[in-house]
């Protein structure tokens, strides 16, 4: 999130698209029903109407995989109706940027695509600067070739029409949903988007999020209370172990996971740290050297030298341009290429698409160890439906796994929020906590390198490996530590001295010549140089009134609670909206909200810094060049769609998403055996493929079996009653489960067709209880965003039939 | 009070009354609704039910009424078990709390059952014994809010004084009917356990209103 939980409820306009806050985020849902009762108005724009939906101002459905066009559409409404709010977008976008000349958009392609590799090359998209290094910009915004200018042309096509006849949406409800958000485009009023995966589980997931980040921007929604693009994250540390980088793209702190090809420390360091010559620019990522540096020695401590590289070339690399995302990596093991698995809290045999591959896939393996506080679907791959378990020659570990009420350590919401909690009961039986385990199986790794040496065991044994207590137990705390970062020597900064072991009160510190250490230069701050865990704070005072609770926990970057927030304030450090004031210039200084940096205001034109300061050019992108799929967000129709044309150009899906071509992963798009849309979704009362909650009686009580829900006008086209078994199926595979036939699925009219919807949740899997169904992926296809690789879960196509 | 418009049906009421009361869960069949169980039991003393349909515009509605006992201020099933059994009824003065005892167990369920006009009480068919919600007396007498207002995400349920409760409906009543005409409060002078809602009772559930 830009902003955070608890601001929600200063918000005057929410569009909850993308998201079923009400059944999935229900706790967040408090600050919304608290907005309400002050008047803020709440859209719900799904393709089913769901709990969110009922607690809604107003209602509208989509067609599932249509979001671009819907907010397209916006786009084209808040420009060619002035809703914007223009200081906003001349001063803190890069609206008035001048593109360059090669850059072209014709029929669905962005210049430079080559339908061979399905790659673009993104030379073209490239805003032009002058001799002296400076972006050309026209502040009028009346530059043919301004961001402004092609932005307004990009969405001109987007026109109520057409876009209802794409998504399914009436023009009536269309212009409703439109003329209530863009009314945000003002100085005091604020609009937030709640989306969650019902946006980014899309091939044109991270495009999705784009067209609100542009939206937003337009309307001057970011950096100001009660705004922002909110991501409302599933499981409450999804935000920590996105920071830690679970994913394959990062290292620690969102830092670019090194490459084959970045051969030495200097090569990595020139990839990750952009270059600015406006001197109005912050850049914060110049600093980026000493944060890559800092983690290296974290890592490796006093084994990593000026003299070798700070042991960068111990670092693992990706092969340049490769994708190790899930999907990819059980496609290698289908085809026998991956031996081992470590599955950690996980259930793919439910959780990942197309389910039968990931099942069968798993029995290439010769060795799978699982760490769960509960069997799965997973882990017992080996005895599931049309597995024979004496064919199956993986050998299986279980390892039984804390819960998180069991250990200590600290929860990062997804307000950025990094909250301690403390071990509250003792786990069962032989249970440890996956910290135990992960340091055990590590610390006898690096026992037999040192004895039996290895191909190269350099990385291993030289690893900084010391997170033990004095009884052996994995210790958070000193993790914790170690993320935040110490003194390696005693430093003196600023007539400021430090002392080595001290903590670094703040990423600012961080140097690049190896005095410093921090295991992830975004949680640096998080302690006081006397090791202090700002984590543990409980005070609720809350001196500005906006619900920013400055000492409760500790929230990065630097405990700022609100990210960009010097765009709440105009160009004189004046807050835009005096009734919220999250930031204000008051007697040459800062007054709120931790400001994203020290400087004055703009008007200061010696001094003062552009407002977005992890953007080389110091402002937000309208135009934004860094994505494999194009500069502005286009509209696609999903891999697997029911329409055989997109409406909006000759380019019916995106062209460069990775496809999967294995006889094992059919497709079929606009086919007469697959008529209907289906999503799938999760409900509130189990988690995710219910590996935990069907354990506990009283969830599985109040839902207990996989269901699809489907509207009237199907379920009586297809002879359908309420609560009937009926089989769903795609080309993939097939599962029966109940008929929920209800008045909260509607048709869609597209055009002259008529479009039905069906869903259903993926809470479900054949191992407990045993009548309770199978899961919901065994339908869903192998692909996924072109950029993030995140499964398209939400839109693909199956029939379903009476049994 | 119950306000069914604050209400997002997340079901943590009906959860957390099962498990300070130490109620199992039951097995139960998904059977074309998010309403699960189907009904009151012995296990069961709270229960969101769904209802569903279309407007006038076309639209679906979808309500939710979060179920259980009203603790009537002159509750007609504490006179029928009084009137069958001594000492099988208990009627909390200081909180108005309407307990069943074990004694219940000796007398005709039925006629308890359908002296209750909104169809709470219901018996565990093994014991015999006759149960349903208890106002959390428990906790109420220790400091303490019933489980299900505790466990409420949108302060869709409060536990208070009479006296303010009633202030509370009443206001919330008028904000509501700025938007929704048909908003009231149901049966407040008969009943301890006040619902509100924004569209005729019978279009949430048959018995949410006398």
């Amino acid at each position: 999130m830009t902003n955070h939980y608890n601001d929600l409820q200063n918000c005057d306009v929410f569009l909850i698209m993308g998201s079923n806050a009400a059944e999935n985020h229900p706790i967040a849902f408090k600050w919304v029903m608290k907005a309400k009762e002050r008047g803020a108005k709440i859209i719900s724009v799904d393709p089913r109407f769901t709990r969110t939906s009922a607690r809604a101002d107003f209602y509208t459905s989509l067609r599932s995989g249509t979001d671009i066009a819907f907010i397209g559409g916006m786009i084209k409404y808040i420009l060619e109706n002035e809703k914007y709010f223009k200081d906003y977008v001349a001063n803190y976008t890069n609206a008035s940027f001048i593109v360059d000349e090669k850059f072209d958009f014709n029929d669905g392609l962005f210049s430079g695509y080559d339908p061979a590799t399905r790659r673009y090359d993104r030379s073209s998209w490239s805003l032009k600067k002058d001799n002296n290094g400076l972006p050309e910009r026209d502040l009028t915004l009346q530059h043919p070739r301004c961001v402004f200018q092609l932005l307004k042309k990009h969405y001109s096509r987007y026109d109520l029409e057409k876009v209802s006849d794409i998504t399914g949406t009436p023009v009536e409800d269309l212009k409703t949903v439109y003329e209530m958000y863009s009314s945000t485009g003002v100085k005091d009023k604020a609009g937030t988007i709640m989306y969650a995966l019902g946006q980014t589980q899309h091939t044109t997931g991270v495009q999705n999020i784009r067209t609100f980040c542009i939206m937003q921007l337009l309307l001057g929604n970011i950096g100001i209370c009660g705004g922002g693009v909110n991501a409302l994250r599933g499981e409450p540390n999804v935000q920590g172990s996105t920071d830690q980088a679970i994913l394959f793209h990062i290292i620690p702190g969102y830092l670019s996971v090194p490459q084959a090809s970045l051969k030495t420390l200097d090569d990595y360091l020139k990839r990750i740290t952009p270059k600015s010559a406006d001197p109005r620019s912050a850049n914060w990522q110049q600093n980026y050297p000493k944060y890559a540096v800092s983690l290296l020695k974290s890592w490796f401590g006093e084994n990593a030298t000026k003299e070798n590289d700070f042991s960068y070339s111990w670092v693992p690399k990706i092969d340049d341009g490769q994708d190790y995302s899930v999907m990819t990596t059980f496609d290698v093991m289908w085809d026998k290429k991956i031996k081992g698995l470590i599955v950690i809290g996980q259930n793919p045999a439910c959780s990942l698409p197309n389910a039968n591959k990931i099942r069968t896939a798993m029995t290439n393996l010769d060795w799978f160890v699982h760490m769960n506080i509960f069997d799965n679907e997973t882990a017992s791959f080996w005895k599931g439906p049309g597995m024979n378990p004496k064919k199956v020659k993986t050998e299986v570990f279980l390892l039984p796994a804390a819960a998180s009420m069991e250990k200590a350590g600290s929860m990062t919401n997804s307000g950025r929020w990094v909250q301690w909690k403390y071990k509250a009961a003792q786990p069962p039986g032989d249970a440890i906590s996956v910290g135990d385990i992960v340091y055990r199986i590590m610390s006898k790794i690096q026992d037999l390198y040192k004895k039996e040496k290895g191909t190269f065991p350099d990385p291993i044994v030289n690893l900084k490996w010391d997170y033990a207590d004095e009884k052996g137990w994995f210790d958070p705390m000193k993790v914790a530590m170690e993320m935040n970062g110490r003194f390696l020597e005693d430093v003196t900064i600023g007539g400021r001295t430090y002392k080595k072991g001290e903590c670094v009160p703040s990423f600012g510190l961080l140097q690049a010549d190896g005095k410093t250490s921090s295991g992830n230069w975004i949680y640096c701050g998080g302690f006081t140089p006397d090791g202090t865990n700002l984590a543990m704070r409980r005070k609720k005072d809350d001196p500005t009134g906006l619900g920013l609770f400055p000492q409760w926990a500790w929230v990065w970057p630097v405990n700022r609670r609100i990210i960009y927030n010097r765009a709440s304030v105009d160009l004189n450090g004046n807050p835009y909206n005096p009734k919220r004031p999250l930031l204000a210039w008051v007697d040459g200084k800062w007054v709120g909200d931790v400001p994203d940096g020290p400087w004055p205001p703009m008007a200061d034109l010696q001094n003062g810094k552009y407002p977005f300061i992890m953007k080389p050019d110091g402002v937000s992108s309208l135009f934004g060049p860094g994505l494999v799929d194009g500069p502005f967000p286009e509209f696609y129709e999903p891999l697997e769609g029911p329409l055989s044309k997109n409406l909006l150009s000759k380019q019916l899906t995106n062209p460069a998403i990775k496809l999967f071509s294995r006889s094992c992963d059919p497709v079929a798009g606009c086919d007469p055996r697959y008529p209907f849309v289906m999503t799938t979704y999760t409900s509130t009362e189990h988690w995710c493929t219910g590996g935990g909650t069907r354990w506990a009686s009283w969830l599985t009580e109040a839902m207990p079996q996989v269901y699809v829900e489907m509207s009237e006008e199907l379920a009586q086209m297809k002879g359908i009653k309420n609560g009937e078994r009926v089989k769903v199926e795609s080309t993939r595979g097939s599962l029966t489960c109940v008929a929920m036939v209800t008045t909260r699925f509607r048709p869609f009219k597209c055009g002259d067709q008529v479009i039905h919807q069906v869903g259903m949740t993926y809470n479900y899997g054949w191992l407990f209880p045993k009548d309770c169904g199978e899961s919901a992926n065994l339908l869903t296809p192998t692909v996924g965003d072109a950029n993030s690789m995140t499964p398209e879960y939400k839109a693909f196509m199956v029939n379903v039939r009476k049994v | 009070m119950v306000d069914t418009s604050l209400c997002t049906a997340c079901r943590g009421c009906q959860v957390a009354c099962k498990q300070w009361n130490e109620l199992p869960g039951t097995k139960t069949k998904q059977t074309g609704t998010y309403q699960n169980p189907q009904d009151f039991s012995a296990f069961t003393w709270k229960l969101v039910r769904f209802a569903e349909g279309k407007n006038g515009n076309g639209k679906p509605y979808w309500y939710f009424f979060s179920d259980m006992c009203r603790h009537c201020m002159e509750p007609p099933c504490a006179d029928t078990i009084q009137g069958l059994v001594k000492d099988g009824v208990i009627r909390d003065e200081s909180t108005g709390a309407v307990v069943y005892t074990s004694k219940t167990k000796s007398i005709p369920f039925e006629k308890v059952r359908s002296s209750c006009p909104y169809d709470i009480p219901r018996q565990n068919l093994k014991t015999k014994v006759m149960a349903k919600c208890t106002m959390c007396i428990d906790r109420i007498k220790n400091d303490r809010l019933p489980a299900c207002v505790t466990s409420c995400p949108t302060s869709a349920m409060v536990f208070g004084d009479r006296s303010q409760i009633l202030a509370k409906a009443e206001k919330r009543v008028a904000e509501l009917k700025k938007n929704y005409p048909k908003a009231m409060a149901l049966n407040p002078d008969d009943v301890r356990v006040i619902f509100i809602v924004t569209d005729d009772p019978e279009k949430y559930w048959k018995h949410a209103s006398v």
